[in-house]
């Protein structure tokens, strides 16, 4: 069945409090989620309060401050702190974001920041995301052509070229699918919008000869199907992309091919 | 169960069903049939408001109105199974418990339409 408890070993319990330092001007509150694989320990939330006088902006450099300045420990993946890498994604404020270009201000009170959910943690604020990395691999993500080989580029239309915006810019963090319940309760089938988006932008490629083979390889009840257009995946994706839209035009494809 | 399978062998898994869309395309073709049936038949109900047992079965008996409660049947119940058989594939995850339960919506489904129609046939033709 669907889980909407988590198991005895899971359940997250009140870590350690960090109190604001003397004569802090902007103190802020970050609730962290911590577990250690290492310590048998259940999960724990562990709060810092930090001045955010002298802190930068975004959320990510909040955690950067707090692993520097007061808890070594505290594990996270970042990288290019600009957005473009989608190390950082996770769950902060309720939804799943980037860090790094998620402003402290524009949460009120504390900030919660959790893994993002549903998924293996690894530690902290760590997911495991082998098997969404293998869904990603078993769409073979790459340009599929039996032509011969041009001398040079293989040229587009611009309409042609168009059609691929709004799919290139994905990053691959897995804000949305890790934010479909559709993928929560079914991930091992359900190939998730993160994937399914990856899918439409080889299908909508004018250079790929490979579209109907690829539709052949999605059309599942479980692969594409899982979705019921919730539209969890476009309302959180931090790089504004429409998931949904992208999942809508392959069944769109699907029927037009009958 | 534990595994010691490749991560690229559990996602391939059994590979793509080949279907889905058929069922996908009804789901919503039925949606859209059920829109101009089910106005006509509230309106209907409603214009039935206070009117005797005798005048409701004659009102029924009418062939314009007799085909079109056929077609609501048919649409209503097909997108009814259709609609609970992803619910159940959803949220139901023992294989036992889900073709039990699939068997169920599905046979009640049958069972209720038939009903259904056969109440409509026999105020159409019973007299």
């Amino acid at each position: 069945m669907a889980e909407f408890s988590l198991p005895a070993n899971s359940k997250v319990g009140t870590g350690t409090a960090h109190p604001a330092p003397a004569g802090a001007k902007k103190p802020k509150t970050f609730k962290i989620y911590r577990w250690n694989p290492d310590d048998k320990q259940n999960p724990r939330v562990d709060s810092y309060t930090i001045d955010l006088a002298d802190c930068a902006p975004m959320v990510l450099d909040a955690l950067i401050k707090i692993k520097n300045e007061i808890d070594p420990t505290l594990t996270f993946r970042r990288s290019c702190r600009e957005g473009v890498c989608g190390s950082c994604a996770m769950n902060i404020d309720g939804t799943n974001t980037l860090a790094c270009t998620k402003p402290i201000e524009e949460v009120d009170g504390d900030v919660a920041i959790y893994p993002l959910p549903h998924m293996p943690v690894i530690k902290d604020l760590v997911p495991d995301l082998t098997m969404a990395y293998t869904q990603l691999r078993a769409i073979e993500p790459w340009l599929k052509s039996e032509s011969p080989p041009p001398d040079r580029e293989r040229p587009q239309s611009q309409e042609e070229r168009a059609k691929l915006d709004g799919m290139w810019e994905c990053i691959l963090c897995f804000c949305c699918t890790t934010s479909c319940p559709s993928y929560w309760w079914n991930g091992d089938r359900y190939l998730g919008p993160a994937i399914l988006l990856q899918a439409y932008r080889w299908i909508a490629d004018s250079r790929d000869e490979a579209t109907g083979e690829r539709l052949d390889a999605l059309e599942d009840p479980f692969r594409l199907y899982r979705c019921h257009t919730i539209m969890n995946c476009t309302k959180t994706c931090p790089k504004g992309l429409n998931p949904a839209k992208a999942i809508a035009e392959i069944k769109k494809l699907m029927v037009a091919r009958r | 169960m534990s595994t010691l399978r490749s991560p690229l062998g559990r996602v391939r898994g059994l590979g793509s069903a080949k279907e889905g869309v058929a069922h996908w395309w009804a789901q919503r073709v039925t949606a859209v049939a059920l829109v101009p049936l089910t106005l006509w038949f509230v309106v209907s109900v409603l214009a039935l408001a206070g009117a005797s047992y005798d005048q409701a079965l004659a009102f029924f008996a009418a062939p314009h109105r007799a085909v079109p409660m056929l077609l609501l049947i048919v649409a209503l119940f097909h997108h009814a199974q259709l609609g609970l058989q992803v619910v159940i594939e959803d949220y139901v995850h023992q294989e036992g418990a889900k073709i039990a339960l699939l068997l169920l919506v599905k046979g009640l489904a049958i069972l209720l339409a038939t009903l259904a129609g056969f109440a409509v046939l026999k105020l159409a033709f019973g007299g």
